[in-house]
Formats: C-alpha cells, structure tokens, sequence
C-alpha cells in the first residue's frame, strides 16, 4: 500500500513523465514530499503558476510528449487558467494535476478552495474530481489518454489533500477503454478515394494545412503528397513548419496577414484540399466575401465538429491526418495526372508572387522585420521560435522561414500574451541544447517577465529578442489603421532598463539601436553567449506595420499592401 | 425548426454541467431539458428541446459527441417518434369553479392527485402542445401554480437508443 501522493508520482513515472512544471501549496505538500524522494521525474519551480502550464504547453508543442503541470488549489488553479485555455485553443496535450482542499471541507468555502472542475470545464477537454483513492491511477491513466488521443486537449486532474494522504494498493492499467469515447483514427476509404478523383479534376487546386499536421507528425508524408501532386501548399500560422517554407511550391502564410499569393489562391482556387485546419476567423476573412466564389473543398480533421463549421465542406474525411494521407498516397501510388489547366494556374501564383508583399522599406531605426530575417540567418533555420503575440509574432511567422515542424511555438487560438518566455523555457527543457529564440516586444514580455528567475535557476539559456517599440504595436496599428489615429493606452511608458533588468536576474543584457549592430548582436548571443540567457533589446522603428492586412470584416483579397501606404 | 435531442451520458457528476455549459457557450438554445438515471444506473439519459437550423442542430449532436461523458447522440425528431410532458397545476376549485375544473381535467384526461377545500391540483400527461392547450383553455385567474416536466421521447419501433 502507498500513499495517494505516491500514486500521483508513480502514475508520472508510468507515463514515463520526465518532467513537471508546478509551484507547490498547502493541498499539494503530500504530492511534493512524494516527489522529494524521486528521481525519475524532475520538477522545474516557475514564479508563477501561469508560466508552469505555458511551460507544459510548449514541452509538449515541442516535443510531442504531454506537458505535465501541478500547482495548488485556489490560487494555483485560478492562474493556471489561461495557460489552459491557451493549450486548448491550440489543440496541446497536456495533464494539470491540481490539488484540492480536503474532500470534507469542498463547498464550505475554505482557505484556497475555488471550484476548478467548474473554473476550468470550458476550456479543458475534460476534467476529473478525484473522489475515492482507489480511483486516483485509472483517473489519471485516463487523463493522459483523453489529452493525448483524438483532437489532443488538456485534461485537468484536481486532486484533494485527504486523497493524497490516503492508502492503497497501486496498479497502473496497461490500457484503458472508454465507451463513451472512442475518437475516429483511419479516414473512410470511399471519402479518401472521392478526394483524389476531385484532385484530379482540380484546375486550380490549393493545399491548405494548419496545426492538425503538426500534432499529427504528418509534415513529412504532407511533403510528399504536395511534391506528388505539385499543388501550392499554403499554412496557417498554426501550421507553419508543416510543409518546408523554403520550398518552390510554398506560397507563404495565409489569412489576416497572409502573403498576397496565399490569400489569393485560396480565394480563388476551385479545389481546396483543408488539412487540419479549420477555416477560421483569422484566415478566411469575412466568410460572406469567401462564399462569393464557387469551389470544391475536401476537408480532413480528427474532429468532426470542425468540418462544415464555417465553410460548407464537400468531402468531409474525419480521422487522423497522418493516417489520411498514408491512404492519400497510396492511391496516388495508382497513378495520377493532373489537370493540364494548373499549369495556367502556377503561372497565375507566380505573377501574385512577383507583387512581393512581405517586401519593407529599409528606414534610420531597426525595422522588426529586419531583426527576424537576421535572426533567420544567424541561426541558420534551425531555431525553435516562440513568440508572443502582436506586431512581432506576425513578423516572425512572415519572415521566419521555418521548414521543419515543432519549430514554430506560439498562441494562434487564444493569442495569449506573456506565452513567449515560459515557451521557451518548455522547449528547452524537451530539447536540451537546442538554440531557441523567443520573438517578443515590450507588453508582451512583461506578462512573464519574473520567469527571468526560473531561467536562472534551471540555466536555460532563451534568447529574448525584443521588438522594442514603446506602444502595443498591434493595438497601434489598428487604432492608426481605423480609429483615426486615437492612440488610446497603446503607448507603455515607464518601461524597466532591459538590460539592467536582465543582469539584475543574472542575465546578459543588450541594447541594440542601429541596424548595423543587429547581426553582430545575434552573432554574439547565439555564439559567445550561447549558453547563457541573453535579453536583445532592439529598439525598432515605432511606425513599424504588419502587411499585407487584411481588415476585421473584409474578404481575403482586399488586402492592404505596404505599397498601397 | 424544433428539434428533441436524446443523450446517454455517464452518470458522473457534473455531466449535466458539461451539456448546459456547451449549451449555453456556443449560444445553443435550450428550451427544456430533462435528465435522469436509465435502467443502468452507470447512465443518465437527457432530453434537450432545442432549435435551430440544419447546420445549428448539426454542430450541436457534433459538439455534444465531442464531450468525453457523452455515449450517443440522437436526433429524436427527425424520425418517429413518441414525445410526453408531465404537467402538474394546482387550480382554485370553489364553487361552480369546482364542478368545471373537474370537468376540464376529465376532457384532457388529467386526474386530480390533491384536494383542498379551496384547490386541486390536477396532473396531465401529453404532449407539449396539449398541456399548452390545458393552461389555454382554463381561467387563467384561476391557475394558482404550474410546474412542467420538460419534454421527453422516445423512437418508435426498431430505433432504440442503447449502449
């Protein structure tokens, strides 16, 4: 017999977790004991409970494997939240074990007592109340197989003290069955084949991916079917790294500030094969104008609550990408020739292509887009980027050019600022060693910014590049772009000494000003101080913009250029 | 359009939460909702009295399958189909009132399950239209109370929803 606690460790140990984000309280101090006499599965102490479940969420975004978190109740749980709803916006698998307070006192109000089963419902896939120890090992086995399985999710675990006290015999299921949940893996065969006769058929194909390829590991076998078939391949910013963004048949990122060839060949394409992704807000623009013309649409999800959701699929394929696409291949296998017409349609791309309209006006300041095409260069590709979200996220997914999957960490769904330093810590801590960059600016970074602390203490070693521009860029832009230019609260005064900030917590800083030291910056960071975390203030021009815009309410093709300005 | 949909779910607590709590975040309707234990007791078996279009009702049985509690889904109404109400309303009986409110439960094949000297209170099974036309046809200074079951349904014949 062993105590609840040690269940809770001995689960983690089974699913081979090798580690925990968390902060520890009153309702988890028997959890904590258990997991001071381990080993196996470490701890990383954050300063902040958010900064644990952004950490899980880009351990898992990764690396594949769930992110695990574990903080206390009240409190813990209530600035989990948003990291949660964050993960579950973007599909991320991941376990947050929560303490609760004792069986006994839930519903009396007590110290640290919030409902979390009823805070979090909405944005978990599922959640449990532990209430019988003899329940805790299935409770949590099932938990990391709902997170993991089907459209992946968060699943919350909120666990009381007394249960963790308790003993009990411990046996971990192999397996697990669930009758009420058994999510659709292999695609059905029919749809598959009706699929590849309208590709077949398609004049002016496109292929559009989003984020279900990425958590799928379907970037490679998405490779093959686009070389295959030779159509354009376009992602979502969800999607980026799925297909190689140095690739010929890459036409860039689509939706709000997609690439003028992007969105104009999903407008206007009369076959759009939709792969895990799921036409929203943000890509297709105002779904009224993207109606106006006639196509076909073959759409492959796991979730079958995404097909015909906001645009009208004619061949729904529910199951799993990478497993669609085996079947897709085989039976291109079969042979297949494409329409003779697409050729008319690559020329058609190509002259979009040549309006060039990530092109930008070099000025006197750093320009962010400069910055991430540098910090392309200086890492040679190879980077894992998190971001936060603004003006600078949409300038590393423009100019970033990421060809493998995993590479790319940031909040599409939930565009949740202060995401970018604790992503980076998670995929440092699955990917020791990696070079990883946070692309951040000066709101965003200071959500989370005492997890400086946690990087310390771990010596993870993030490289922060700070588009510093004094204002909430995006929010700028906006109210430059539609509110007359009523700068109301985008502007951040008082802002810390950055440099001074990052040395405080034991860091390097640097403040970079002239373009010409952009590079050497970078060079220096990601070479002499390679293992140390180095904060890059780059003050950037203020009058910064993301183009091409396409503008809330507006269809996909009535972008606004930068040459339009 | 009127729609009556049946769920078997787990009869875990918080299940109910999980359906309201869709319902009411992806602004669904709910006009009634009914739940309770089938003849295994490991799940309950709710009745949700929704509307809405074709491609409404078809992201609700959608986002309803999505919930890991939930077992089936079924749109009762697009079939055959038996559907009830129970109503109980506790009318004001003095006087010649007395004699005609037995006489309007009778018509509508109420029975009369408490009696006051000033009340009865009268329980009437159907289906919802029929309750409508009960309350209608009585004088309504004379309803006192009324309390209604929500809708619940059945297929008919061979449609069986089960595990």
């Amino acid at each position: 017999m062993i105590s609840g606690a040690e269940i809770v460790i001995r689960c983690l140990q089974e699913e081979k977790v090798e580690c925990v984000f968390g902060y520890p309280g009153g309702s988890v101090l028997h959890i904590y004991d258990a997991l001071f006499k381990q080993e196996e599965v470490k701890h990383i102490l954050v300063r902040h409970e958010q900064a644990a479940v952004h950490a899980a969420d880009a351990y898992s975004r990764s690396s594949q494997k769930v992110g695990v978190a574990l903080v206390t109740s009240g409190p813990g749980v209530t600035n989990t939240v948003t990291g949660i709803a964050t993960a579950y916006m973007d599909s991320i698998p991941m376990v947050v074990i929560t303490g609760q307070v004792p069986t006994q006192y839930i519903g009396q109000d007590a110290f640290q007592e919030c409902d979390t089963v009823g805070i979090t419902r909405p944005c978990v896939k599922h959640n449990f109340l532990v209430k019988d120890v003899k329940d805790l090992a299935v409770t949590l086995k099932k938990a990391f197989h709902i997170a993991a399985t089907g459209r992946p999710g968060p699943v919350v675990v909120d666990v009381p003290k007394d249960i963790t006290a308790q003993m009990c015999e411990f046996e971990y299921p192999k397996t697990i069955q669930m009758r009420s949940y058994n999510p659709v893996v292999k695609g059905h065969l029919g749809q598959i084949k009706k699929a590849v006769q309208m590709l077949q058929e398609a004049k002016r194909p496109i292929i559009y991916t989003g984020g279900g390829v990425i958590l799928s590991d379907a970037a490679e076998k998405l490779t093959q079917l686009a070389r295959r078939l030779n159509f354009p391949v376009t992602n979502t910013l969800m999607g980026l790294g799925g297909y190689p963004a140095t690739d010929s048949q890459f036409v860039g990122m689509l939706g709000m500030h997609g690439t003028f060839e992007a969105n104009n060949a999903m407008h206007y394409a009369d076959v759009i094969l939709a792969i895990g992704a799921r036409f929203d807000d943000r890509v297709i623009g105002n779904p009224e104008h993207f109606g106006e013309e006639k196509r076909r649409v073959i759409h492959v999800d796991i979730d079958p609550s995404s097909i015909s959701k906001r645009v009208k699929v004619d061949v729904p394929i529910v199951g799993n990408v990478a497993d669609v696409l085996d079947e897709m291949l085989k039976l291109l296998d079969g042979g297949f020739t494409a329409d003779p017409e697409v050729a008319g349609w690559w020329k058609q791309i190509d002259e979009w292509r040549g309006r060039d309209s990530l092109r930008y006006k070099q000025a006197e300041h750093i320009m962010p887009q400069f910055v991430i095409e540098k910090l392309y260069e200086v890492t040679g590709g190879e980077a894992f980027v998190t971001s936060d979200v603004g003006q600078h996220q949409m300038f590393a997914a423009q100019y970033y050019k990421f060809d493998k999957p995993r590479r790319w960490i940031n909040s599409g769904g939930l565009g949740t600022m202060g995401v970018g330093l604790p992503y980076g810590m998670g995929v440092l801590l699955a990917n020791p060693g990696a070079q990883v960059a946070c692309v951040t600016g000066e709101g965003s970074i200071q959500m989370c910014i005492q997890e400086m602390s946690t990087c310390k203490q771990y010596e993870l070693p993030v490289k922060i590049i700070n588009l510093n521009n004094g204002m909430l860029g995006m929010v700028r832009q906006w109210q430059e772009m539609f509110y007359s230019k009523r700068y109301s609260q985008s502007y951040v005064t008082s802002l810390p000494d950055f440099v001074k900030l990052a040395e405080a917590y034991g860091h390097v800083g640097m403040r970079i000003e002239k373009p010409e030291d952009v590079e050497p910056a970078l060079r220096k960071a990601f070479t002499e101080h390679k293992n140390d975390l180095v904060f890059m203030d780059f003050i950037i021009d203020p009058a910064a913009n993301v183009f091409p815009m396409v503008a809330a309410g507006k269809g996909l093709t009535e972008m606004i250029l930068a040459e339009d300005l | 359009m009127r729609h009556i949909i049946s769920i078997l779910i787990e009869n875990e607590s918080g299940a109910l939460s999980r359906v309201a709590g869709l319902f009411s975040a992806r602004g669904y309707n709910i006009e009634s909702l009914t739940v309770a234990p089938t003849e295994d007791p490991s799940l309950s078996r709710m009745t949700i009295l929704t509307s809405g279009s074709d491609e409404v009702l078809e992201q609700i049985t959608k986002q309803l399958n999505k919930l890991v509690d939930v077992v089936k889904v079924v749109d009762l109404s697009e079939a055959a189909h038996v559907e009830r109400e129970l109503m109980l309303i506790k009318v004001r009986a003095t006087g010649k009132d007395r004699e005609e409110m037995k006489r309007m439960a009778d018509i509508f094949r109420g029975r009369i399950v408490d009696v006051t000297e000033s009340t009865f209170v009268i329980e009437l099974t159907g289906a919802s239209g029929k309750l409508d036309s009960f309350i209608a046809a009585l004088d309504a200074g004379l309803i006192l109370e009324t309390v209604r079951t929500g809708v619940c349904g059945i297929g008919r014949g061979d449609r069986i929803l089960k595990v």
